[in-house]
């Protein structure tokens, strides 16, 4: 069982929960905590959002704080926005990230900005939970996974968690924030288990986390990614390749330390990411690496994102969209020069 | 495209002379104020343009002061509004400081923004002033969004959303008015139609009734003559009680004019107007004229009152200016502070 790395940590049990049950159990003990928390959004109440991941809140907290919204994503994102500026911190719920398209006006325009426009004088305590992974047989407009848009905003923080012990953990941190928080839930996952402290615990942000050491080679992953590295990283290590996964758990704010300190301990890296490559997280993540550990590198940095494609329905051309364990393998196997 | 009917347009029926005695000869003479007060600001903006003096381009709402003078003059110091790129004469009338608001034309770190927001984006939480914002339409989900906190927290505050008609085009308008109305939240949309939507009049792009758009979601809406503060302010007393009350959302309309071009640098404007129909609208329909005369004619004040009115107001707006002119811009290092909070 590996160690989880966490802060504020009152209690020892650790516990197996699912990803989707770490971020319920995240949002109750958050809504517990403090009356203003509050969560909108399409059928996050009875139904509990079609991945469940909501079941049995509006049951604890009411149907006052655990609200259904319309199907209208700009105007209940925009409530959310006008309801954290006056004294609630509200979750919003977008249950597809494909439809931040909806809402960008009241993410970019609005969100990002009221701090800053206001010379610091209004807030946005607001997160705004949304899904992100392909291999779903969703196609094309609920397949994307779009966190490298919001990650260029400034005024945004941006989350990914790989776990379900980060999830739980990141969210009651995103919450706690005075700040516009993104955070992206990999709907492929909501089913993983793992172990998850049973006490108090938060994970601060900008803080990436080393989800496997090693020596020979750096991969950088996001999100499900991870889940893909850390299998490829057990094939690698078959053949005698030691692979040290890198979870930067936030791309804003970006732990470049910790990346940029493994990349030249290992002299090779690999970023992983799903979201699409071009002008993506794979290529601010790869330029962070370059510019920190350029003369430590045996080899160019190389970048594995979702193929330039919108995403397909039929299963076999989907699956091909996105990096694999064996993918991911076979490109770390060659930097690091075995055939 | 011109319209031959549009002079009529100005043609609004006056509010009796019985609407306003309620009101009260001290509240009546403070809306008078702030009605000169932000029409002796909306010149000074101007003439800071026209001297260099202010970056950027601004929006003036000369013409159109009656309506955010009577909708404030019916909230609490505590209630929100938010406004629009045309926004300095809600921000003063919600209460914000002439020389703060200057600065922040200026770019000076004086501003209520520090420099960082400009013209179209005052801000004050002092005064409840959520903030201009300039997307058309883009502080409805934040109007709304207030109404939804005070309603949740019970603190008994209510918002006021000031749009112009320009904003009727805008989808998230109505996402927004129908979960208002759903939820019965405490919020007033209230519509500025100065019949221009930039260089366009609005009759070519806005279909049907516009009392017919909250009508269909069963929010109580109101049309009235928005040069006319008695009518504006009695109208906005009964929307902002009937929110108060937890009785939900209303809607009102106030049909007005926009004496200046869209923005400071919208000088020759035949192309969408005619010169005729400003005039009709400034020496017929001027709402500080309407109800000088209203005041004098009813024996609640005299011509000498409103006088050393206009002249306080111009003392005062001059050293507000001068203010601004001296005071410092911010420092560089305050580039990327308050990014994050």
């Amino acid at each position: 069982m590996p160690e989880i790395k966490t802060q504020n940590q009152t209690a020892t049990g650790i516990r197996e929960l699912t990803f989707g049950e770490a971020i319920r159990e995240a949002l109750a003990e958050e809504m517990r905590r403090d009356p203003r928390v509050c969560i909108l959004g399409e059928d996050v109440a009875e139904a509990g959002t079609p991945f469940k991941v909501l079941s049995g809140l509006v049951e604890e907290f009411g149907k006052q704080r655990v609200v259904d919204t319309p199907i209208s994503e700009p105007g209940f994102t925009g409530i959310g926005v006008g309801a954290a500026m006056t004294g609630l911190r509200p979750v919003v719920d977008i249950m597809f990230g494909d439809f931040l398209t909806l809402i960008m006006d009241q993410v970019v325009n609005q969100a990002a900005k009221v701090h800053y426009m206001s010379g610091g004088k209004w807030k946005v305590p607001m997160v705004l939970r949304t899904t992100m992974g392909a291999t779903r047989r969703s196609a094309a407009q609920h397949s994307q996974s779009l966190h490298a848009w919001v990650s260029h905003v400034p005024g945004l923080k941006v989350v990914l968690p790989s776990t379900p012990a980060d999830a739980k953990g990141l969210m009651k941190t995103a919450i706690r924030d005075e700040n516009p928080v993104i955070f992206f839930e990999d709907k492929m996952m909501y089913k993983l288990k793992g172990p998850v402290p049973s006490g108090e615990y938060t994970i601060p942000f900008g803080q990436a986390d080393i989800k496997r050491a090693g020596t020979d080679i750096t991969i950088v992953a996001t999100s499900s990614m991870v889940q893909v590295a850390l299998g490829a990283a057990v094939s690698l290590e078959e053949i005698g390749i030691s692979a040290e996964v890198v979870d930067p758990r936030t791309t804003w704010p970006l732990d470049e330390k910790t990346i940029i300190e493994s990349a030249r301990k290992t002299s090779r890296a690999i970023v992983v990411d799903e979201g699409y490559g071009r002008y993506g997280v794979t290529a601010e993540i790869a330029a962070v690496i370059a510019e920190g550990a350029f003369y430590d590198l045996d080899g160019p940095v190389r970048r594995m994102g979702a193929m330039h494609v919108p995403i397909p329905f039929s299963p076999p051309l989907e699956d091909a969209t996105v990096p694999s364990e064996r993918s991911v393998f076979e490109l770390a196997r060659e930097l690091c020069g075995r055939s | 495209m011109m319209h031959a009917d549009r002079a009529q347009q100005t043609k609004e029926p006056e509010a009796s002379a019985a609407v306003g005695a309620e009101i009260g000869a001290d509240r009546l003479l403070r809306m008078y104020r702030q009605m000169v007060a932000i029409r002796e600001f909306e010149q000074h903006a101007n003439d800071l343009y026209l001297r260099a003096l202010m970056p950027g381009l601004t929006h003036l709402y000369e013409g159109e002061e009656a309506v955010a003078v009577g909708i404030c003059e019916a909230l609490r110091v505590d209630d929100y509004i938010t406004s629009t790129h045309r926004g300095h004469g809600h921000c003063l009338a919600k209460g914000a400081e002439p020389n703060l608001m200057f600065a922040e034309l200026l770019g000076k770190e004086a501003g209520y923004c520090r420099g960082k927001g400009g013209s179209m984006h005052i801000a004050d939480p002092a005064t409840g002033n959520l903030g201009a914002n300039a997307i058309v339409g883009g502080s409805a989900g934040i109007a709304t969004g207030a109404a939804f906190a005070s309603k949740l927290l019970g603190n008994g505050r209510v918002c006021v959303c000031f749009f112009g008609e320009g904003a009727l085009g805008q989808g998230v308008l109505y996402e927004v008015m129908n979960m208002a109305a759903l939820w019965k939240l405490p919020v007033i949309y209230v519509c500025e139609n100065n019949m221009y939507n930039e260089y366009t009049h609005y009759s070519e792009t806005t279909a049907g009734e516009v009392l017919g758009r909250p009508a269909a979601f069963g929010i109580p809406a109101e049309s009235v003559d928005g040069q006319d503060v008695r009518a504006v302010h009695s109208a906005a007393k009964r929307f902002v009680e009937h929110a108060r009350q937890g009785q939900g959302p209303g809607f009102l309309l106030c049909n007005t004019y926009r004496y200046r071009g869209h923005h400071v640098g919208d000088i020759n404007r035949e192309y969408y107007r005619a010169k005729q129909e400003e005039q009709n609208w400034s020496s017929e329909r001027d709402p500080i004229k309407l109800l000088g005369l209203w005041l004098i004619s009813q024996k609640l004040t005299d011509a000498a009152v409103l006088e050393s009115i206009a002249s306080e107001i111009k003392a005062q707006m001059e050293a507000a200016v001068e203010f601004a002119i001296a005071a410092p811009y911010p420092e560089i290092n305050e580039v990327d502070q308050d990014v994050y909070a």
